[in-house]
């Protein structure tokens, strides 16, 4: 464990030098006289957002606009903290390592693409920070990478949510099950996903007790154990420090990993999708684990067969911390409409619903320190609205991360590509279609097709 | 006096009890119930003549028997206070596949493609499941009538509009049917991607000569006589001789304009232009063949990557406003409810709220071929109308009452249920021992 310290030690460091070599713009800006959704103080009218250097520096009536300091007149408008998706796979370049059931060695960190102009259509929506996550066709995927939508950069790294906490891919039910039966593996069951699990887990125990026993070995001809990133990983998830987020839909695989993880000693969860999680409320609850879930997507599958779309508001009235996340590149455009469907399904309050696509992804990313309200210190990633975004006329009209606009609807242009294919004479058109937008399974889908295509 | 407050706070929580628990019984049976309703006191959207304020609704034998500020309300009408509220016309989704699909990703629960090239004969209406748990979840968002079509190859099949109550697909049926048609477009997708260019041309070029083989052979066919049985050019005989309509499936701006002239020189009377997600490029060119349009889904990427983040979403509103006659899909099952918020961000990105509203009422009623019948509040037309507390566009409004074909429909489905049995689970969490122990490291 001291050699990996070490390693890790080094690895800050580069981390370190390499930010502040690549310096993220910082904003200036004085949003005046809006209706501030502050999520965590109320909502406050006819109010002042001074922004200095990225950060809020000031929430009042009436501020002075210092000088050089641009003046946004929001006027009728609806301020409010930028929306965060808890789950996206937008810019990814790669979704699925599916060569095996566990790969907790890969990162999403390592296959961000910049250049997604999806990225811009979701400032459009309000959005300024995703989790960009890994896919779901393996029981223990890789890990996450939460990230500023600081669209315009073509360094992937300029992305990157500075200081969140590091989060790892679980999948349970029909999807690592499928894979297992497509390759003839384990887990083709909700047994075997349990016990893939508590296998995982065990070894990593046994990996870092002979690391533990090496590291405490006087002798000078000690022999190292073999390094192992999965290991280390699982290890690092059993230690706390990287926190997991599973996909899962039925309650009785949710309540598995609940009991799983307490035998572990696990106790941080955020559970994904969880359409079945309002059956388990009261258990989550007791747990302390959190749910990410869609407002009313279902029956795409027979595990979403028996949902309903009140989840969300059953979940937050049993006390579950619960947020509302896209997992698709159009949902994420309008986060703001699904988090309002919870008054249609639930009656949830203004804040409530607002906290959904904000302050509760936020605490479940663990970035509520940095972003998810407006609060004096806090980031400058805000959204400002035509129409209360609770409202399903509302319109986003500009977004902000770190005090800088990214989106103007006044200004924005047709073409927002950054990177156009110079091979591509024509372009293509795609027609949207619903069916084909669950990227959870994307990569895993075209591994089936390889296989089958080999078996025959 | 505290004794007889206590008796009588007693004797009202008793009476009570069955109001409170009433829907959450396990034996209780919730039906639609006929008969004469009268609706009274609520704002009137009659869609095609204005809005009538503190209006009454008389619902009598299936249809709407009167309507207006000055309705004489019979004596024996079940009377409902609609007082603060609002009634519209059921919502029409011109393009779903309810009925037709029950599980994405299990084929055995889908029945909206069929095997083979040319299958028009086939018939949406008679694989309709009228139990299908997506029929109440949909209609208690008001949505009354659908469009279900199949999909697939160049000629998949015959839609239905249906009603979303009934026991039978018969019960169910709104009165109208269309031949479905995907207009030949280049191939797209990942099968696209192993494709090249030549490929991609060819595939569409022999999509051509299938459907224009098929439709010179209906032609054909309908002026020869005793000709033995071909069902599958049959199907297309009506579009021929203009008794049904032909729903073109067609998106990419060069297709929509092949596809005009494709009608033009067939020559067919009742074609609709379906998807049509790039209209908004070819708006005036739409407006001037006169061929009306389905529109949708609406919550939708654009079609191409250069293109304005917001083109789906204005995409109805640019052909409306070029005199396109314009109704909204969801090309949705499951969440086929979700039309009146398509309706909503067309509205908001251009089309303007009455517009919209129209897209999925009079406009889909006339599209469809079912506006003698439904898609406005008038008289002699099918009681299919909802009451809610306010615009229906707006996720904070709720739908109280539901009519469909003169029928009181339950404001219940499996999504609602679940809902009133796990709000507050019976039996919860014991607080007193934790249900799943932490062993703290």
């Amino acid at each position: 464990m001291r050699t990996m310290k070490k390693l890790y030690t080094l690895l800050a460091l580069i981390c370190f030098v390499g930010t502040a070599w690549a310096q993220t713009p910082k904003g200036d800006v004085l949003i005046k006289n809006g209706t501030v959704l502050t999520i965590t103080n109320g909502t406050l009218v006819e109010t002042d957002v001074l922004v200095r250097d990225g950060k809020i520096a000031k929430i009042g009536k009436g501020l002075r606009t210092p000088r050089g300091v641009q003046e946004i007149d929001a006027t009728g408008k609806f301020v409010m903290p930028g929306i965060i998706d808890a789950h996206s796979h937008l810019a990814g370049s790669a979704i699925n390592e599916g060569t095996s059931q566990v790969t907790a060695e890969v990162s999403m960190e390592d296959v961000v693409d910049p250049m997604d102009v999806g990225i811009y259509r979701a400032l459009a929506g309000g959005v300024t920070s995703i989790h960009l996550m890994h896919g779901s066709a393996n029981v223990i995927g890789g890990q996450n990478e939460t990230m500023k939508l600081r669209y315009g950069t073509t360094n992937p790294d300029d992305l990157r949510f500075e200081g969140a906490p590091r989060t790892i891919k679980f999948a349970l039910g029909e999807n690592p099950t499928r894979g297992g039966r497509a390759r003839g593996i384990q887990p083709q069951s909700r047994m075997g996903v349990e016990m893939m699990l508590r296998n995982s887990f065990t070894q990593a125990q046994e990996y870092k007790r002979e690391w533990d026993a090496y590291n405490a070995d006087k002798n000078a001809r000690k022999v190292a154990p073999e390094y192992d990133l999965r290991m280390e990983t699982l290890v690092d998830i059993l230690e706390g420090e990287v926190w997991v987020n599973c996909h899962s839909y039925r309650a009785d695989e949710i309540y598995m990993l609940m009991k799983v993880f307490s035998d572990f000693g696990i106790d941080r969860i955020n559970f994904q999708h969880a359409n079945e999680a309002y059956k388990v409320a009261p258990e989550l609850a007791a747990f302390g684990a959190t749910a990410s879930v869609f407002a009313d997507w279902w029956a795409y599958k027979l595990e979403v067969y028996y949902s309903t779309a009140y989840n969300a508001a059953i979940l937050t009235e049993n006390g579950v911390l619960t947020s509302i996340n896209s997992d698709d590149a159009e949902l994420i455009r309008h986060l703001f409409h699904e988090a309002a469907k919870t008054q249609k399904y639930g009656d949830l309050s203004d804040d409530q619903a607002l906290a959904l696509v904000t302050l509760n992804p936020a605490k479940q990313l663990g970035i509520d320190d940095r972003v998810g309200s407006i609060e004096e210190g806090k980031d400058a990633d805000i959204a400002i609205f035509q129409g209360h975004p609770l409202s399903t006329y509302a319109i986003p009209m500009m977004t902000f991360v770190d005090g800088v606009k990214y989106f103007d609807r006044e200004a924005d242009k047709s073409d927002q590509r950054i990177y156009v294919n110079p091979e591509s004479s024509i372009e293509e058109v795609t027609v949207f279609n619903r069916e084909d937008m669950h990227k959870c399974m994307e990569g895993a889908l075209t591994f089936e097709e390889l296989f089958s295509t080999s078996k025959r | 006096m505290k004794v007889l407050r206590s008796l009588l706070m007693a004797t009202l929580i008793v009476m009570m009890v069955p109001l409170l628990s009433f829907g959450q019984e396990d034996d209780q049976v919730l039906k639609a119930r006929g008969g004469k309703f009268a609706l009274t006191n609520a704002k009137i959207f009659t869609v095609t003549n204005g809005i009538i304020e503190n209006g009454t609704l008389l619902i009598n034998n299936g249809v709407i028997e009167a309507v207006g500020a000055n309705v004489n309300i019979p004596a024996d009408a079940e009377v409902i206070d609609c007082n603060g509220k609002e009634i519209y016309p059921g919502m029409i989704d011109s393009g779903t596949r309810v009925g037709l699909a029950e599980i994405g990703s299990i084929s055995e629960a889908n029945d909206y493609r069929e095997h083979g090239t040319l299958t028009p004969q086939m018939q949406a209406l008679s694989a309709v499941n009228p139990n299908s748990t997506v029929i109440p979840v949909t209609r208690v968002s008001g949505v009354t009538t659908v469009w279900t079509m199949p999909s697939g190859g160049p000629l998949p099949g015959t839609a239905a509009s249906i009603n979303l109550f009934g026991y039978t697909p018969d019960q169910m049926a709104a009165g109208s049917k269309g031949i479905v048609m995907n207009f030949p477009s280049s191939p797209t997708g990942w099968r696209a991607r192993r494709m090249t260019d030549e490929q991609k041309a060819k595939a569409k070029e022999r999509a051509f000569k299938t459907i224009n083989d098929a439709w010179d052979k209906a032609e054909l066919y309908e002026e020869l006589e005793n000709l033995s049985s071909y069902p599958e050019i049959e199907a297309l005989v009506p579009v021929v001789t203009g008794e049904m309509a032909l729903f073109i499936e067609v998106n990419a701006a060069s297709d929509i304009l092949a596809a005009i002239d494709w009608v033009k020189e067939r020559g067919y009377e009742k074609v609709v232009l379906t998807g049509v997600a790039e209209g908004w490029r070819v708006a005036e060119e739409i407006a001037e063949s006169g061929l009306p349009v389905v529109a949708g889904p609406v919550q939708a990427l654009p079609t191409r990557q250069s293109d304005r983040y917001d083109a789906a979403y204005a995409n109805p509103g640019v052909m409306q406003k070029a005199g396109v006659k314009v109704a909204i899909r969801t090309m949705d099952a499951e969440n086929t409810r979700n039309l009146p918020y398509h309706a909503a961000f067309a509205a908001a990105y251009g089309m303007g709220r009455e517009e919209a509203l129209k897209a999925i009422t009079i406009n889909a009623a006339e599209i469809l071929g079912v506006s003698d019948q439904i898609g406005s509040i008038e008289v002699g037309k099918k009681a299919n109308v909802f009451v809610a507390t306010g615009d229906p566009f707006e996720t904070a409004t709720k739908i109280t009452d539901l009519f469909i074909d003169g029928y009181k429909v339950p404001m219940t489905s499996r999504q609602i249920r679940l809902y009133d049995e796990f709000l507050n689970r019976t039996p919860g969490v014991d607080k007193t021992k934790p249900v799943i122990d932490i062993k703290k490291k």
